[in-house]
């Protein structure tokens, strides 16, 4: 059991461990929402030490892999007009759009910057009152509060040369789309944790009544996503189907109210096309009308965007649950992370990158 | 995107009329936005994402949460790469 060694506390994932198997009596299907727990749990092995009537498959939590060709197609043109000082997560810039990357931009001559928080993006534009400072503002609701913030922030500075391209999206609608498909197989959720830590999990509650799943938010460390998965599966093996919170030390019920106050100021609730998946009904963040002078989309005469998606990369239905990024026939060959096709196989929160990462070549 | 790292928090300060920190990541200080933590004190612990305080954290579980991020660290900086999966030679040049 090599992969035990990097337990925080191998005497207490052994118990858990043991726990599961005295529960389980029949196979149940449980999708890990984030890409972070799913890198955890390929990382530690938890998928090989499980018994094997539990199939984890990896859900669509990565916000790097879902945001639309469209949108990265947006960036690359923005981030190469001149004026412009395009800023973004590290991960943002190796994602292939159509034809380049922002790493290829900037190699161009684009001045495209890495921040680690959208306030260093704000910094940039205080500090060059005559250039266009955009940041890429990409992510789920864990990033929203301090995307939402540099705006509120600008705004409150008169700062006008900032401005953010957004694809925000939402985790419950894109929880809700998996359920109600009828290829789904998704009997139980570990829900992101971080993503909890600003929202609660109130939202959770009519999803869990409706499809009848059990739905634990849950942290990122191997001990975490073993209990996540034991509270799913007591669940299961007794038919009940509640939110039971795994990850007391960071989420509440109600999550960080300064947190949603601000991300409600700034954005309202809209359509947003996933990529590989496709639009989902009210599942994105969009600028408000009142705020719109920061919306580098209507900012920046970027239009006629004509996207070409790999012919061979099937991430949609990866980030669906529905296929294991090593059934790819492309996976390891011509899609590897130093010649990606898709996104899921850039991101460190990627599925495709997880399972090259950590060598899961074949079922085993 | 979605870790989190814990971290002490030093100082509390103004800063263009936002509450921020100084906060001690096992050694490594470094400036995080507190306005979603505003019952925080100089002593604490808050699990920070993005720039952003999002939670405050007990001292014990900061200690165990390092131990877990530190291998994550290594593990990243085994294949040449940072958390976030850029090459650490490009990152640091492209960080200005």
């Amino acid at each position: 059991m090599k992969y035990l060694d990097e337990f925080r506390d191998p005497v207490i994932a052994k118990q858990i461990l043991s726990e599961i198997k005295k529960t389980i009596t029949q196979p149940w299907v449980i999708m890990e929402v984030c890409g972070g727990q799913t890198h955890s749990i390929l990382k530690n092995g938890i998928d090989q030490i499980l018994p094997k009537e539990i199939e984890l498959v990896h859900g669509p939590g990565c916000p790097v892999c879902v945001t639309p060709l469209e949108i990265i197609d947006k960036a690359l043109a923005i981030a190469s007009l001149p004026n412009v000082i395009f800023t973004s997560f590290g991960d943002m810039l190796r994602v292939p759009g159509s034809n380049k990357d922002l790493f290829q931009v900037k190699s161009e001559g684009g001045d495209v910057r890495i921040v680690y928080s959208p306030l260093e993006a704000l910094k940039i534009a205080r500090n060059n009152p005559d250039k266009e400072v955009v940041f890429f503002a990409i992510g789920f609701e864990t990033t929203a509060p301090g995307n939402a913030m540099a705006i509120y922030q600008a705004h409150r500075e008169g700062i006008t040369n900032f401005s953010e391209l957004v694809s925000h999206v939402l985790v419950p609608p894109a929880m809700t789309l998996l359920l109600s498909s009828p290829k789904n197989r998704v009997q139980a959720y570990l829900a992101a944790g971080h993503v909890c830590t600003i929202m609660g999990w109130r939202e959770y509650e009519p999803i869990a009544k409706q499809y009848k799943v059990p739905i634990i938010p849950t942290g990122f460390e191997p001990i975490d996503i073993l209990e996540g998965i034991l509270l799913a599966v007591q669940q299961l093996e007794e038919g009940r189907y509640e939110v039971v919170n795994q990850y007391l030390r960071a989420v509440q019920r109600d999550g960080n109210r300064p947190a949603q106050d601000i991300i409600s100021k700034i954005f309202e609730v809209g359509n947003r096309k996933w990529r590989g998946i496709g639009e989902i009904p009210q599942s994105g963040l969009l600028i408000r009308d009142e705020f719109s002078i920061y919306d580098a989309e209507k900012k920046f005469n970027v239009g006629n965007i004509i996207t070409q998606e790999s012919d061979e990369c099937i991430a949609g239905v990866i980030l669906q649950g529905l296929k294991k990024p090593h059934e790819c026939p492309a996976f390891g060959k011509e899609c590897t992370p130093m010649n990606p096709l898709g996104a899921t196989m850039v991101s460190s929160e990627g599925a495709c990158s997880a399972y090259y990462k950590y060598q899961r070549i074949k079922n085993d | 995107m979605c870790l989190g790292i814990p971290g002490k928090v030093e100082k509390i300060f103004d800063e263009n009329g936002l509450k921020m920190g100084n906060i001690n990541y096992s050694g490594t200080i470094n400036k995080a936005c507190l306005e979603y933590v505003p019952e925080i004190k100089v002593g604490q612990y808050t699990v920070v994402h993005a720039g952003f305080g999002i939670s405050i954290i007990d001292e014990e579980e900061a200690m165990k949460s390092y131990e877990a991020w530190e291998v994550l660290v290594e593990f990243a900086a085994k294949d040449g790469v940072d958390l976030y999966g850029n090459p650490l030679e490009e990152s640091k040049d492209l960080i200005k």
